[in-house]
Order: structure tokens, then sequence, then C-alpha cells
């Protein structure tokens, strides 16, 4: 059920082998844990069970042809007030790479909007320590297992989740001469 | 020109104030203070193009123990927004602060959680010099204006202003 859009870069003869590599083994491995998988632009992404993204990322890490060893980012999207916000409110995307092949693939979980919380990937990568503080200090989204889940960009005693949609933008109202009755409110 | 002409019986006449404003002004000591992109402005100023050594600023300090003018060059975080008060309250009296730059000044195009709107919240500013950066012709402009705010201090006032300062 792939779409395939242009692809924006041309890839070399391992990195297309690589993703339909890639296709294969999460199928066989994964199948029913898979619930959405597009190519985007050039990019391979699959949108997984939240509960199943630890044993995959392991997997990965254990097959050795296909060399996914290097995680590159942990992100998240928070898709409050848009259409696609009924499959999970919370998106956070892992970006993998696979340096042998030279190639690149997303890994998706969608979280609901109360108690947002997945497993901790600490422990097949440290470097995903930093990545999942940076994600609970801008969004609140728990990774259970981590082990020092606590503020890394803002301030220690700061409150809220400044990158979520329905934090305030503006952090003073706009004011000019014109206005001065009536101040434009927060933008949204 | 040249003091030969105005003292020519080795008497000069002047006022305490004029002279200790005079030995202030053209030997201050700026503490090396740059956060952001306006620090490049900074250093391009202090470098050898726009001197500002031939103003008497020769050296600046790291430690805010020696110094008396403090820069604020360049957007302050709220997380940094302590550091800078308690660097504030290291320097010893006389001091003077410059905030250079729209971000210092106001928060410049920054109106966000993260940065501070404006150094004047948590210190007293004496000039601010604003742009994006200032080129360094404008931050000399500040600086010379800070020095004619210098020339009108009195050391009467002394008590009274510095003790304001300290708050």
């Amino acid at each position: 059920m792939a779409q395939t859009h242009e692809p924006a870069i041309v890839k070399s003869e391992t990195s297309e082998g690589n993703d339909a590599r890639i296709r294969r083994f999460l199928r066989e491995r994964f199948g029913e844990a898979i619930r959405h998988e597009e190519v985007f632009r050039g990019d391979l992404q699959f949108t997984v069970d939240p509960e199943k993204i630890y044993d995959i990322c392991e997997a990965l890490m254990e097959a050795g042809g296909l060399d996914v060893r290097f995680l590159a980012d942990i992100t998240c999207v928070d898709w409050h007030g848009h259409s696609e916000a009924v499959h999970g409110r919370f998106e956070v995307v892992y970006n993998l790479c696979s340096l042998a092949h030279r190639s690149r693939f997303f890994l998706k979980v969608r979280l609901p909007e109360t108690n947002p919380h997945v497993r901790s990937l600490v422990d097949l990568w440290h470097g995903a320590n930093w990545m999942e503080r940076e994600v609970w200090d801008l969004f609140g989204v728990t990774f259970d297992g981590h082990p020092d889940l606590t503020r890394l960009l803002t301030p220690d005693d700061f409150e809220g989740h400044p990158l979520r949609k329905d934090y305030p933008l503006v952090y003073e109202q706009p004011k000019f001469s014109w206005n001065e009755n009536d101040p434009p409110e927060v933008i949204r | 020109m040249g003091l030969e002409e105005k003292i020519p019986d080795s008497i000069i006449l002047t006022t305490l104030d004029k002279m200790v404003n005079w030995a202030r002004k053209r030997s201050m000591w700026p503490l090396g203070f740059g956060l952001a992109c306006c620090a490049i402005e900074m250093i391009s100023t202090f470098a050898s193009h726009n001197d500002l050594a031939r103003f008497g600023m020769e050296v600046t300090r790291p430690s805010p123990r020696q110094a008396d003018l403090m820069i604020v060059a360049g957007r302050v975080s709220n997380k940094m927004a302590p550091v800078v008060r308690t660097l504030y309250e290291q320097m010893p009296n006389p001091k003077w602060v410059i905030s250079m730059g729209a971000c210092a000044s106001c928060g410049g195009v920054f109106n966000n959680y993260a940065i501070l709107q404006g150094v004047d919240r948590i210190i007293p500013v004496d000039i601010y010099v604003p742009g994006c950066p200032p080129r360094p012709e404008q931050l000399m402009d500040g600086i010379l204006k800070l020095f004619e705010k210098i020339e009108k201090e009195s050391l009467k006032d002394a008590r009274e202003e510095w003790g304001r300062r300290a708050v």
C-alpha cells in the first residue's frame, strides 16, 4: 500500500536496495505492528505500535545485514487542532540511519493526549538519553525506563511544555498606539 | 595643541568632579561578555579597524571584579538571566552597563518563552544601542554617549547614586 512520490534525491543502488530489505524485514518480523507505511519524497517511513518500538529497534540492531545501528534523532510532532489528531495527538519520530548502505528511514509512533508514554531506547543507544529528555522537556511525552528524565533546554524551574500547540506563542502582546484600547489576542 | 599650552606655569585649575570623571571614562575596562551574534560586532569594534583601545578600553577583563563596564551583547535567555545578575552584582562600583543590540534592549525578534524581553528587567542599563547587530560605529557612538553621561556625574551624588544602583 505504499504511495511513491517523485524522489527528491537520486539514491544509489545500495540505498534503494536497503529500503527494500528493510521493508521486507519489518513486514516479515513485525507485520502486525506496522500500522502505516509510506514513501514521502524519497523517504521511507513506518508508523508502528508504541508497544513494539523497542522490540523493532532491537531486532534492527541485531540484523547485521541491514546495518541499522545509528539513531540520528528522536523528535515529536503535536497534531493538536489538526484533523490528524484523531490517530493520536503526539507523534514521536525516530530517525534511523544505515551508514554502510547510506540510507535513512523513519519510525513513527502515535501517542494519545492523556499520559503519552513510550518505552525508552536508552538501553540500545546512549545517544537517546538527551534526545528523549528534549522531547520530554518540550512536549511532555514520558519515556519509561529513562534514567534521568529532567529538563534539558528550559530552566529547571520552568513550568509547562513549550512546544505544545496550546502553549502561548508570544511572551508579550504586541502593543502599538493605535490598538491601545483593544490589544490583540495572543496568537494561536 | 598639547598639554604644554594649557599649563604655562604648571598650574591647572579644575574641579575634582572633572578630574575624577575624566579618569574614570578614559580608563574604562569592559567585561568580556558577549552572549550571541552581537558579540561578533563587539569583537570587531575592539579589533584594529575600529579600535576601542584608543578610548582607554585596552583590556577586556574576564573577571567581573576587575571590570567597570558591562556590554551585554546578545540575547539573554531566561536560563542565563541569573548569571547576568550575579555578574553585575560582582562588579565593584563605579560600574556602567551598555545594552547592545535589539535583543538585549527589548527581546528583539524573539518574543517567546525562552528569551528575556530586555536585560533591563534584571539590571539597570545606562545606554541602549539598537541594531541587529549594531555596526561597530554605532557601538562606538553609544560608548561615546556614555562618556558624555559620565562627564555629568558628580561626586556629591555618588553615595546616593551608587546606593540606588546596588538594589
